[in-house]
């Protein structure tokens, strides 16, 4: 059976794909951040994945105020890289693995979660970058890809406790799959950051420390923050976090394991208007 | 009964839920346009041609023609659209973000490389005017 074997979390900000795309990773303002993914990339290379499920948000790229899905699975065997406005990042179209998003699909639907299912659409910054971040630059992403998009344009996004419940579900539907994949989750989005009004630039220390720590320790406990909390204390942008609840919510201690192991974490300030957040746990045993 | 919206007392803050989203549905289908490049080289060519061409208010036209990211967000506007007029532009998410603020785009930069905008004094609307 397929197998959830580690999860990655990490902030999507444009400018890391800016700055990576230019070559202008070595330079004194992106060389620290870069740095903490070092670890990371080698850690990826000696724990490749067959398939990450990458669950991540669209910023108004695929889906335009015309449809608005709370949850949306890619089932297709290709997805496009984006054109927003700047030209589409010069990186590898992301190669999707049908039957296996097909069958996670079916079964998260009859365990009452009700997904869209997305058989065409472009990816944008939020998908591509982590990738990035921990592929570096290569001619073809070194895995299958089922990208999962959250909507968190248009308020309400999900339930911090609802995208926990359905990183349950979806770890259970990985586990109904017969072939023996290795399969990664990876949460992408945050941390504290605003990207509108006068409060813009808005970054909280402090808040995003905590939101690790309990990520780690404590995450049923933290998927109960009420939406308010995101958003005055992490910035309108930092309700993306809950994305990282879906991810954790897939890992064994949420169907009655042991908690993973920490593999790495990092944290970094700024990233252009974004604190930036990263973190791999991986499954014991 | 209605809605909770516990987000209203956030300073300096406009959460784009239901009522903002219709209220600014046509302002940012308008900003999706821009994603081909053939709409931004028409809009280039004559933005007041090209917005009249959509059923958008006036504020929201003159909002986009001032590039007044304030008004447009105030007018129903989000950011991840506005982006797409920024990107016409050749701007930044740093440069469109700054724009909002009332500081100069090198001062908002120095104020990000130091650790961003603080939340003390930033969490509820007046909260400052008391401290």
């Amino acid at each position: 059976m397929a197998r959830i074997s580690a999860s990655v979390y990490s902030s999507h900000i444009p400018a890391i794909g800016v700055a990576i795309d230019q070559n202008k990773t070595q330079e004194p303002y992106w060389a620290p951040l870069f740095q903490g993914f070092e670890a990371s990339r080698e850690w990826l290379k000696d724990n490749p994945p067959d398939v990450v499920f990458l669950v991540y948000n669209d910023h108004a790229t695929a889906f335009s105020l015309d449809i608005i899905p709370t949850f949306a699975i890619g089932t297709a065997p290709r997805f496009e890289v984006a054109d927003e406005g700047w030209g589409p990042r010069p990186v590898p179209d992301v190669v999707g693995h049908p039957e296996f998003a097909s069958h996670i699909a079916q079964a998260v639907i009859e365990d009452e979660f009700d997904l869209t299912i997305v058989n065409h659409m472009d990816v944008d910054h939020g998908l591509t970058v982590p990738l990035s971040l921990m592929c570096g630059k290569v001619d073809a992403w070194p895995f299958q890809i089922i990208p999962f998009a959250v909507n968190v344009v248009q308020y309400p996004a999900p339930l911090g406790r609802r995208c926990y419940r359905l990183g349950q579900a979806i770890r259970r539907a990985v586990e109904s799959f017969d072939e023996p994949l290795n399969v990664q989750i990876w949460g992408t989005g945050g941390m504290s950051h605003q990207l509108q009004g006068p409060r813009a630039g808005l970054i909280n220390r402090e808040f995003d420390n905590a939101f690790l720590d309990r990520l780690i320790a404590d995450p049923e406990d933290l998927a109960q923050m009420p939406h308010i909390d995101y958003i005055r204390e992490a910035g309108s942008e930092g309700i993306e976090l809950v994305m990282w609840l879906i991810a954790r919510g897939a890992m064994g201690d949420g169907a009655g394991g042991p908690a993973p192991r920490v593999v790495h974490r990092f944290y970094h300030v700024p990233a252009s208007n974004t604190a930036l957040g990263h973190l791999i746990l991986e499954e014991k045993g | 009964m209605a809605l909770d919206k516990p987000y209203k007392d956030v300073p300096g803050t406009t959460v784009f839920d239901a009522d903002q989203s219709r209220r600014g549905y046509w302002l940012n289908q308008f900003c999706t346009s821009l994603m081909k490049a053939e709409n931004r080289e028409r809009f280039k060519a004559n933005e007041r041609t090209y917005l009249d061409e959509w059923p958008m208010t006036e504020d929201q036209k003159q909002a986009v023609m001032d590039r007044d990211l304030n008004r447009c967000i105030e007018l129903g506007g989000n950011i991840y659209f506005l982006a797409r007029v920024g990107a016409t532009d050749g701007k930044s998410f740093q440069q469109m973000a700054g724009s909002m603020t009332g500081m100069t785009e090198e001062a908002y930069r120095e104020m990000m490389v130091k650790g961003g905008r603080s939340i003390e004094g930033n969490r509820y609307t007046g909260e400052k005017e008391q401290v």
